[in-house]
């Protein structure tokens, strides 16, 4: 069986896996309703966002290994870390529950990612810079597509808002995770890799703040509940996404189709 | 993945233009309770592999179409017209590819 990899955890490698891994988890979790959407348009619609999401994680694991230095590419990054080396927001690794809950972490994450993508154009790195142009176009839709979702649910039947509002308050308290700060972000932001994630807040609360309003919903007060799977540190669900993703490249290693 | 038949979403008839210059075709259609999300539907379903740059999206209610029990009616009295064909013309060499 293939062991795991060795990473060097410097600032600019693990800002740059948090991102990766968030997009990398996030697909995995939105591959999981292929076959299953609630009519087959949106299970296409679905699985064309988890490929973009997988495009961004390539993209974003083959600069981090460059910059690691390790020669570690996309395919070792993604398969064969262990568990504490993956910098995933704890927000993604959440099962997938139902509709609701999926699409509303959709258009949570995606709101995210485009404020993101959009000040990650500017970075120092110019291939960093050339996968944002690219993925800003992608998040701008899984943005405009999950949140026309939402809304469609807060103000639909009594029973979709009753699943939305369900969602709400359940995906509510990993939003702190997405603007807290530390050394990572501010090493990243020093040498102009990429903002500081607390810089994306306000941008992020107002358009999150329009998208529920017009779905008749409104924000949860802010969680004093402090995930932190950036840091490495994740929900007991992470192992078993990793153990699904792995189990092919662990057990035949370097396998390619 | 299907829903009962009464409740199924509205049909609409997708129509995508490839590039710019050329007209919107006819590629298929696709279920959706609304225009706005038929045309993110046709986006989805239809131009994944860059099949397009444009979408038009109808409801296929709206559509008229002609009886098919009047195809011998409609259509077979102009297989003998071959006249109508301006095949009997020289093209003067300006217009080829006419």
């Amino acid at each position: 069986m293939q062991s795991s990899i060795e990473i060097d955890r410097t600032p600019a490698t693990q800002y740059l896996l948090r991102v990766a891994d968030t997009c990398l988890i996030l697909a995995q979790r939105l591959g999981e309703w292929c076959g299953h959407a609630p009519v087959l348009e949106e299970d296409i619609a679905m699985a064309n966002i988890a490929l973009d999401l997988v495009g961004q994680a390539r993209a974003l694991l083959t600069r981090a290994g460059q910059i690691e230095g390790r020669l570690h590419d996309e395919d070792q990054l993604a398969f064969l870390r262990s568990e504490r080396d993956y910098f995933n927001l704890t927000l993604v690794e959440l099962p997938r529950g139902d509709f609701a809950f999926s699409v509303l972490r959709n258009a949570m994450v995606a709101t995210w990612m485009k404020l993101l993508w959009e000040r990650l154009s500017d970075s120092s790195d110019a291939e960093l810079a050339a996968i944002a142009g690219k993925a800003l176009k992608e998040a701008r839709y899984h943005q405009q597509h999950s949140a026309d979702w939402v809304v469609r649910l807060g103000d639909g039947t009594a029973e979709s808002r009753l699943r939305i509002e369900a969602a709400l308050s359940e995906l509510w308290r990993y939003v702190p995770e997405m603007f807290d700060c530390d050394e990572i972000d501010e090493e990243a932001s020093a040498m102009k890799l990429g903002p500081l994630w607390s810089d994306l807040k306000p941008d992020w609360q107002s358009e999150m703040g329009q998208i529920l309003s017009e779905a008749r919903l409104s924000a949860p007060k802010e969680s004093a509940f402090q995930s932190d799977g950036k840091r490495g540190r994740h929900s007991e669900h992470m192992g078993y996404i990793l153990a699904d993703m792995q189990y092919l490249q662990r057990a035949y290693p370097g396998g390619v189709w | 993945m299907t829903t009962g038949a009464k409740e199924e979403w509205p049909l609409w008839e997708v129509f995508i233009r490839s590039k710019a210059g050329l007209d919107h075709k006819h590629c298929g259609s696709l279920h959706a309770t609304d225009a706005k999300m038929a045309i993110q539907m046709a986006r989805d379903v239809y131009t994944r592999r860059q099949e397009g740059s444009s979408i038009w999206v109808v409801p296929s209610s709206q559509i008229v179409a002609n009886d098919p029990g009047d195809k011998d009616m409609y259509f077979d009295p102009a297989e003998d017209k071959v006249y109508r064909h301006p095949t009997f013309y020289e093209l003067p060499p300006a217009v080829d590819h006419m």
